[in-house]
């Protein structure tokens, strides 16, 4: 009767446990396979353990290729998104202005589009202008669908904030610009970074979109399909599970972070 | 002061024109091929084919049809894993609330294909994964899960289950937890407490969630790809196909366009039916 009421006190905790776990288990599949020795070329199916992969992690000199390709696009769609993305939140949160509704809509509407529909009108444009496609309409494409979600994230952060920090700076006789620098970029500085780190991830993982407006260019995601027919090195495995661990470290950097912004803000008398 | 009345459209322009020149301008394009006629080899040309509509919709009905079917029901299945679950976090998170939330988000740090790969490991025939599920019982001793309906419908679950959990975690976080108390000191149970308050309170973050995974779901093309088989192909795969294999743009095109239109019919008749306004984070100013 005990152990029943235990159960029904934590049946939530417990279900949230398995569902996180649930979430967790293809990352472990994809972990554990990056040390897998297969015999063919589909690495489906547990062989045996080996570290040759990881010692040969960038040995596949396409795989190399398509992997800086992805992060020189997705520095550069990161860098256009996040400034286009951040002068349109400051506008929404910190002005009142004839048209906000339109605006709102046309930031939300891209992400309520399935990419298959954007790839295909970006690509509909570009073959009817006679655009070719490769890295330029790649960037073009990147920086286009991760304007809407820097804009989400950034505007959150500016709705918390405190205005009165810069004003208190104004009127210990800083310059705007100097109320700018030290004072409002610093405590905007991980609300930023986040959705940088968003638009960085959006664009490395992007397949979807990509695939329409690559031309002869190869990012990683399109390297992993065009393999995924004759058989995905196990490498891929490898720089999969690398990307995975940097992302993580940076996002818990970015969390620390903002906890130590909002402590910062937070020390003011009431 | 007139100076200053333009300062926010100077910050939204460089944005918004990106958006209108790279996002709607090509849906006019898109609009345009979808009315063209001729093949790849002898060009294409703008004849007003409207018939083009009609004839991809009567083609390829069951895959839309299907692509409608799959994501409802993986929309279904994510709410109710997430609705626990972000209920778990919100309410039982304690100082664990950051890390869990990083769990939740975890999958996006690995490529979106390599995710979908690895279900494929996982529900390869003769795994483990599949073996259990022999022995229960819920699949025949000599059934297969890969290439079915369910593995389809469990890939887009799975690949879209942040975009349920993330914004119902928002909604339930941000209840004033003094209502909740106010519905106990008036004698409400915990049951009833939570469907008249805490329920009614969420319902935006359902709203916004439903969408954010139903939408992408019902055009996605990765799950059907790598794990069902050719009688799971849903309305992406035929775009994508038409698109970039077959190279019969105006039917393509004239599909998205169908796509398109059915899917904002059906979040209007959702927004109507759900009422509200809180779309998708935007709050009411």
């Amino acid at each position: 009767m005990k152990a029943w009421r235990w159960l029904k006190d934590h049946a939530i905790a417990i279900y949230g446990g398995l569902a996180i776990a649930y979430m967790l288990v293809p990352i472990a599949v994809i972990a554990v396979f990056s040390f897998n020795d297969p015999e063919g070329k589909f690495n489906f199916t547990w062989r045996g353990f080996t570290f040759e992969h990881w010692s040969n992690a960038f040995g596949i000199e396409e795989l190399n290729d398509a992997l800086s390709t992805s992060i020189q696009l997705a520095a550069l769609s990161t860098v256009g998104a996040t400034i286009l993305g951040t002068l349109i939140a400051m506008a929404l949160v910190r002005y009142e202005f004839f048209g906000r509704r339109p605006a709102n809509f046309l930031i939300v509407i891209p992400m309520a589009t399935p990419e298959v529909v954007i790839g295909a009108s970006l690509l509909s444009m570009f073959v009817y202008v006679g655009v070719a496609t490769g890295f330029a309409t790649l960037l073009i494409a990147h920086i286009m669908f991760s304007i809407s979600f820097v804009v989400v994230v950034v505007r959150s952060r500016l709705i918390g904030f405190d205005r009165g920090l810069e004003e208190a700076a104004a009127d210990l006789g800083a310059s705007p610009l100097t109320a700018f620098r030290t004072v409002t970029l610093p405590l905007l500085a991980p609300g930023l970074i986040a959705a940088a780190l968003l638009a960085f991830v959006l664009s490395l993982d992007d397949f979807v979109i990509s695939a329409f407006n690559s031309g002869q260019t190869v990012t990683f995601p399109l390297f992993i399909f065009g393999a995924s027919q004759r058989g995905i090195p196990v490498e891929v495995n490898v720089l999969a599970t690398i990307l995975f661990i940097l992302t993580v470290m940076a996002m818990v950097a970015v969390v620390t972070q903002q906890r130590r912004a909002d402590r910062m803000s937070a020390v003011r008398p009431d | 002061m007139r100076r200053r009345r333009l300062v926010p459209y100077g910050l939204l322009g460089p944005g918004l024109l990106w958006l209108a020149v790279f996002f709607v301008v090509p849906m006019f394009f898109m609009g345009i091929v979808s009315l063209e006629s001729g093949s790849l080899s002898e060009g294409f040309a703008l004849t007003w084919e409207f018939s083009n509509f009609g004839d991809s919709l009567s083609s390829f009905d069951t895959q839309f049809l299907r692509s409608f079917l799959y994501a409802g029901a993986a929309t279904v299945l994510c709410l109710l894993i997430a609705y626990p679950l972000a209920y778990a976090i919100a309410f039982r998170g304690g100082r664990y609330k950051n890390a869990l939330l990083l769990a939740v988000i975890a999958p996006f740090f690995t490529t979106y294909l390599i995710r979908t790969i690895a279900w494929q490991t996982i529900l390869a025939d003769q795994s483990p994964a599949v073996d259990v599920l022999q022995f229960v019982g819920l699949v025949a001793d000599d059934g297969r899960v890969l290439d079915t309906a369910g593995s389809v419908i469990a890939g887009l679950t799975y690949n879209f289950l942040p975009f349920m959990i993330l914004p119902i975690y928002a909604s339930l976080e941000g209840i004033d937890k003094r209502l909740i108390e106010a519905s106990k000191d008036l004698y409400a149970s915990a049951r009833s407490s939570f469907w008249r308050v805490t329920l009614p309170l969420s319902a935006p973050g359902v709203i916004a969630g439903t969408l954010l995974t139903f939408i992408p779901a019902v055009g996605d093309y990765i799950n059907a790809e790598f794990l069902g088989g050719p009688g799971q192909a849903m309305i992406g795969n035929v775009i994508q196909s038409q698109y970039l294999v077959i190279k019969d743009y105006p039917v393509a095109a004239a599909l998205s366009f169908v796509l398109m239109g059915v899917i904002l019919l059906a979040v209007l008749a959702y927004i109507r039916f759900a009422g509200s306004e809180s779309l998708m984070g935007e709050e009411a100013k």
